[in-house]
């Protein structure tokens, strides 16, 4: 099935631009083809993720069917929305290149949203420690994923499910099955407020920005510090990493710390935009992996850029209003998801089944 | 006490569901004892009937969710698959006691093309199964709510019988379920399929160097959960009269299914456990169901303690498994 001989010598060949089509059959990209346009496309390849060409090409046709998507505002109304799901997705990220699953980031996405209504009742001055006891309470819920993970043995898709069953369960029970109280309006400027004045754009919103130090700091975090190498050793090789010093079950543990953080980071911003509701953060476990597998990591660990995560992020939300603008119902937007998320998985496979 | 000890050493390699089988019965007796003290009757056959009937839908998709799990896959289709196959196939019957043939046909032939679609992405595009399966999952489910959004078909006064009526006391469907269960244990421990099962489950690479064909195993294992799924699907639109679109999904059937296959000592890395395991989890879930609703208690704490119990039933196997890579 490898064509390992065929392409042997060759690295990175992908041309970026037929990324959708090659994606959908593993061969359909003739593995041959001249050297030299070759290596320039692996040098491009290499630094710049495929998901960000993919990202280009929706993002042109968007604009092209609504003009009026490039008018800065809209554009940063777009951008808005879709930072709960970037800070999500670089969380589950760094689970993923570790080479596990967090599927609780949903339930305590909607957990976070239902106890700061809870417990704030929409009173200004109990804002801030609110949000220490969010950070507080994903810090626990992340070093408990990572616990019985690593100390119980048990598989992270399990131990996610558990939890995330647990906070639906929990949540609901303190608070009668619906979510009560009120969320302050200093809580919510955060996700729905923004810089005014800024030139050539007008307005930047502070959910962007909150992506952009939550970007900066999950690349410096994975891709330039020591904690950052161990991550991939423990996801590209686990016994590897254990036996040259590596402490696997803590590397693995702050993975889903640095998740859950990211859950309570992404509930703040949604409830600023999106207010109260019991099923806050229905589904977001599963578009955050969606993300990631966008963006070219391989579940079952070792693989994965924050880049890409981020270029995944934001074409998956590109994608919802793309299919939006073409007028696509709005069951069919799912297919048409699954579709796209199964060709992303594909392509990647294909490249990962190519030596480099 | 002989017959025990011989057994003990293949209780401890794990290759018996003995422990999950006393498990249950230690919930079963728990579960009388506290029906009974708080003044119910929990042996009534009213209340036995309903144990069994609750364990029909989620334990037809369990067998062929343990299939797929003990070949190393997953599948997080089941859910929609269920939903597909109960609109289809009453859409077909149309209410028409002579067409019941034809929608059971409908039904399965369905439930076996998702599994295959499955399998093809799984073996030939070389996705992860989770991926893979959750894509076919999404894609089936925007075909479903784009073309049904509310009750589609109906079926006829004899299919329901499927769901309502019992023998000497047994409902129906409960000989339906042993059936595709004693087929299943017949399939996975009994022929070389089976062998091959647990064999690409456990690794699938020294498989394929031993000569077995992986890819048609795991396209196999998921067509049959396809099928089961689909089973599924048509018990629950005999219950119901008619097919819902959002029975699988509202049921919970995927992540559940996957939790009792887990929490019946099958590993979730394939190759390891019993299926019998899985059939015992799905009643044990069945009485907790049965024991929570004689207390009226809120569903909310229903669905907290199964994660605790998922979680720690499965922190329990990985200590007896004892594996030392951290």
């Amino acid at each position: 099935v490898t064509n390992w001989s065929e392409a042997a010598g060759q690295r990175l060949t992908e041309e970026p631009v037929s990324t959708k089509s090659s994606g959908r059959s593993g061969k359909a990209l003739p593995s041959g083809g001249r050297p030299s346009r070759a290596s320039v496309a692996s040098a491009i390849g290499t630094a710049i993720p495929p998901i960000w060409f993919v990202l280009a090409l929706t993002f042109a046709i968007v604009v092209w069917r609504n003009p009026l998507f490039a008018e800065p505002l809209s554009l940063m109304s777009f951008l808005k929305r879709s930072a709960p799901l970037v800070v999500l997705a670089l969380g589950q990220l760094f689970v993923v290149v570790a080479g596990e699953l967090d599927l609780s980031v949903g339930a305590l996405v909607t957990a976070s949203v239902v106890i700061a209504a809870r417990l704030g009742q929409g009173d200004p001055h109990r804002t801030w420690w609110i949000v220490l006891l969010l950070l507080g309470f994903g810090l626990l819920v992340g070093l408990l994923n990572g616990a019985v993970t690593t100390l119980l043995k048990v598989p992270s898709f399990i131990t996610t499910l558990g939890t995330m069953l647990v906070l639906n369960g929990a949540v609901f029970l303190w608070t009668g099955g619906s979510p009560t109280g009120s969320l302050a309006a200093n809580l919510r400027e955060a996700g729905r407020g923004a810089v005014q004045g800024v030139p050539w754009v007008e307005q930047v919103p502070y959910a962007v920005l909150v992506a952009l130090v939550a970007g900066s700091v999950a690349y410096l975090l994975l891709h330039r510090t020591r904690f950052g190498h161990r991550v991939f050793a423990t996801g590209g090789g686990p016994r590897t990493a254990w036996l040259s010093g590596v402490d696997t079950r803590r590397v693995r543990t702050a993975t889903f710390v640095i998740s859950a953080l990211s859950a309570v980071c992404a509930a703040v911003l949604l409830a600023g935009f999106a207010g109260l509701s019991a099923n806050a953060g229905e589904g977001y476990e599963f578009q955050a992996i969606a993300a990631v597998v966008f963006g070219g990591a391989a579940l079952g660990g070792g693989k994965g850029r924050v880049s890409a995560a981020l270029g995944g992020a934001l074409t998956l939300s590109l994608l919802f209003t793309l299919l939006n603008v073409l007028g696509f119902a709005k069951p069919l937007r799912d297919s048409v998801e699954g579709l796209t998320l199964i060709a992303a998985a594909a392509f990647t496979a294909y490249r990962l089944r190519r030596p480099r | 006490v002989s017959a025990l000890a011989a057994r003990l050493p293949r209780l401890r390699a794990g290759r018996s569901s003995l422990p999950v089988w006393l498990v249950l019965a230690g919930v079963f007796v728990v579960g009388w004892i506290v029906v009974d003290a708080s003044g119910g009757r929990f042996l009534a056959v009213t209340n036995l009937q309903n144990i069994a009937q609750r364990s029909v839908a989620l334990g037809l998709v369990a067998v062929g969710q343990a299939l797929v799990v003990l070949a190393g896959s997953l599948d997080l289709s089941v859910a929609y698959t269920i939903s597909i196959a109960a609109v289809v196939s009453s859409v077909v019957m149309a209410g028409d006691p002579g067409r019941v043939g034809g929608g059971v046909a409908a039904g399965l032939g369905v439930g076996a093309a998702i599994g295959l679609v499955n399998g093809l992405v799984i073996t030939l595009l070389r996705v992860n199964a989770f991926v893979a399966t959750f894509g076919v999952s999404l894609v089936a489910r925007g075909v479903l709510n784009a073309t049904f959004d509310n009750f589609a078909g109906a079926v006829p006064k004899q299919f329901q019988s499927l769901g309502y009526d019992a023998v000497v006391g047994v409902p129906v469907s409960v000989f339906l379920l042993a059936g595709v269960v004693a087929g299943a244990w017949w399939l996975v421990h009994r022929t070389r399929f089976g062998y091959h099962v647990y064999a690409v489950g456990g690794n699938p690479e020294v498989a394929r160097l031993s000569g077995i064909r992986v890819n048609r195993t795991l396209l196999v294992v998921h067509v049959l959960c396809g099928l089961c799924a689909a089973l599924s699907g048509l018990f629950l639109a005999s219950r119901l009269g008619s097919g819902a679109p959002w029975v699988g999904p509202d049921g919970g059937y995927d992540l559940e299914s996957i939790a009792v296959v887990v929490l019946g000592g099958v590993a979730l890395t394939g190759g390891k456990g019993r299926l019998l395991g899985a059939i015992s989890a799905v009643l044990m879930f069945a009485v907790f169901d049965s024991v929570f609703n004689s207390f009226e208690a809120s569903p909310f704490l229903r669905t907290l303690v199964r994660g605790v119990i998922i979680v720690g039933a499965v922190a329990l196997y990985a200590r007896r498994g004892g594996q030392d890579t951290p």
